[in-house]
């Protein structure tokens, strides 16, 4: 059952119309470093995309840009919808918790910033604990928990609002290869429960391979977009699909077209 | 071979000597200096002797013991005065230190603006000011609490500033993206990050403010009924009562003490559970 890989330039081939579409966005920071420079990309209703390329290609600022962290230069962001404010979920590279309070509070606090009650958040948040295997945690502090508990409470903490898009910007980085498995898992899980739309930032071509049903492969300096990639293999993906050829496959593909994407040259600039 | 044996673990001679090391360190981090302290005073008393020093010149501790019994009455009514402008002015140096912190926080703009005034405030000696305290400030018990206060505010007003500023800026990122007020930002996340800086601040305010009471009332000179140990002290140097200078200089030196003690143990309960700082104390 190998899976095919399609190639495209863009992905809107689609029926329904993008829940978000980048229109030609750049961001050019006071510096002069220019983040990202022309760059078309659309995200679909439910999709799980993977923004993948190396370090300096602007998918974090995409990111950000999503989050309305920072407001593009030129160009601009389409939304299908009128966004609410709990439309959006941010994980960080770093588990990012209050040091001071315990597990519960930690992912009750965007609802205590909407002015939800410890009472009435408290089956929403044991709700979520429970997701992410942490129920019995709640009144630990995080310097308690290992660094992939933490990252579990930090996804936690960004689900609790139920958004419909999660973003992701390399959250596992910094946990060890073991780690990194479970959580792949537990969050693949968690998306086809939920069903939310991902956004994922990753170096890792891996990583972005398990999870995505399509990756943007990005090239650096300027960011750019270098290769829209539809990732053809059916979910739910477990350990079995880890090992197998069509994965082996997929990576090969999804690593040539990165490779490809770090060596070309700038000169397509004028 | 024994039960005995299966049951401890047989330590090789590097960890056995490792085991003895941190057990005699842990007996001498407190009988080192009292042995010291204790042969200390037992110099000072033979000095004494030997040299046939008169006591309103250097008393044998014995005398100053003596006199601290004596005295008691007319010395810890003196402490209660000092202690009530150290303890009010350590209060308004907090109000004042984190009251002001905050405005600060509020806007870079405050900060640059008024900051050097704090600065200023701090490196001016005390006693240089006070002759001025002196002419605009009527009510005794007020110019001593305006000078332990400026001397005591700025540590605390200095190291809670750092602490609002040094927030994680992906923590603020998540605070703007679920929609926190400026309000819920300091609540919930400036002023709790800011705890162990200001706690910091604390323990030197409150050394500070013992010294900016003494010598307030040092310079603020003896007014009768309601006097300090300072008052005491110069008193005491005016009549050569060598022994009771001493022992309002211990009452002073254990007090400084103690607050120091109290505001350690404070700092640690609070912070005990998540901060660096106590952990370290723990292991």
């Amino acid at each position: 059952m190998l899976q095919k890989v399609a190639d495209k330039n863009d992905s809107g081939q689609r029926g329904a119309a993008p829940l978000l579409s980048f229109k030609g966005v750049g961001k050019v920071f006071s510096n002069g470093v220019t983040a990202l420079d022309n760059v078309d990309l659309s995200v679909h209703e439910g999709d799980f995309v993977s923004l993948l390329g190396p370090s300096g290609c602007g998918k974090s600022t995409a990111l950000r840009l999503i989050a309305r962290l920072s407001t593009p230069t030129s160009g601009h962001l389409e939304w299908r919808k009128a966004q609410g404010d709990d439309s959006v979920g941010f994980v960080f590279q770093e588990p990012t918790l209050l040091p001071w309070a315990s597990v519960f509070d930690n992912v009750w606090l965007p609802l205590r910033l909407r002015g939800v009650s410890r009472l009435k958040a408290t089956p929403a948040v044991m709700e979520m604990l429970a997701r992410v295997h942490l129920e019995n945690f709640a009144d630990a502090v995080p310097r308690e928990l290992s660094g992939g508990m933490k990252m579990r409470v930090s996804i936690a903490r960004a689900m609790v609002t139920k958004p419909r898009v999660l973003l992701m910007d390399e959250p596992f980085a910094a946990l060890d290869e073991i780690t990194r498995f479970k959580l792949n898992n537990d969050l693949l899980e968690l998306w086809q429960q939920e069903r939310f739309t991902a956004v994922f930032v990753t170096h890792s071509v891996f990583e972005s391979v398990f999870l995505s049903n399509r990756i943007v492969v990005m090239a650096a300096k300027p960011g750019r977009v270098y290769r829209n990639m539809t990732v053809d293999a059916p979910y739910p993906r477990d350990e079995a699909f880890r090992t197998s050829t069509a994965y082996a496959e997929l990576c090969r593909r999804a690593s040539d077209e990165l490779s490809a994407a770090m060596d070309v040259k700038v000169e397509a600039r004028s | 071979m024994t039960a005995v044996e299966s049951r401890t673990v047989v330590l090789d001679p590097e960890e056995a000597r490792r085991v003895r090391q941190q057990r005699l360190e842990k007996v001498g981090s407190w009988a080192l200096p009292l042995a010291i302290m204790v042969l200390a005073v037992w110099f000072w008393d033979r000095i004494c002797v030997w040299n046939d020093i008169p006591k309103y010149i250097l008393p044998r501790p014995g005398v100053v013991v003596q006199t601290l019994q004596d005295d008691a009455p007319l010395l810890f009514s003196s402490l209660l005065v000092t202690l009530k402008i150290t303890f009010l002015s350590l209060a308004l140096a907090i109000l004042g230190g984190v009251g002001l912190a905050v405005l600060f926080a509020q806007s870079k703009w405050v900060e640059m603006s008024f900051f050097p005034f704090a600065v200023i405030l701090q490196v001016t000696p005390i006693v240089a000011i006070f002759p001025l305290i002196n002419i605009y400030v009527d009510n005794q018990t007020a110019k001593l609490l305006l000078c332990a206060w400026i001397v005591a505010f700025f540590p605390i007003l200095s190291n809670t500033t750092l602490g609002l500023n040094s927030v994680d800026r992906n923590l603020r990122d998540l605070f703007r993206l679920n929609g926190a007020t400026r309000w819920q930002e300091l609540w919930h996340l400036r002023l709790p990050a800011a705890m162990p800086y200001f706690l910091g601040g604390l323990k030197i305010a409150g050394g500070l403010s013992l010294i900016g009471a003494v010598v307030a009332e040092f310079v603020a000179g003896t007014s009768g009924q309601a006097s300090g140990l300072a008052s005491r002290i110069i008193e005491a140097g005016y009549r050569l009562n060598a022994p009771r200078l001493f022992a309002a200089l211990i009452l002073i030196s254990l007090t400084g003490i103690v607050i120091f003690l109290a505001l350690s143990l404070l700092s640690h309960l609070i912070l005990r559970r998540w901060h660096e700082s106590a952990l370290k104390q723990e292991a």
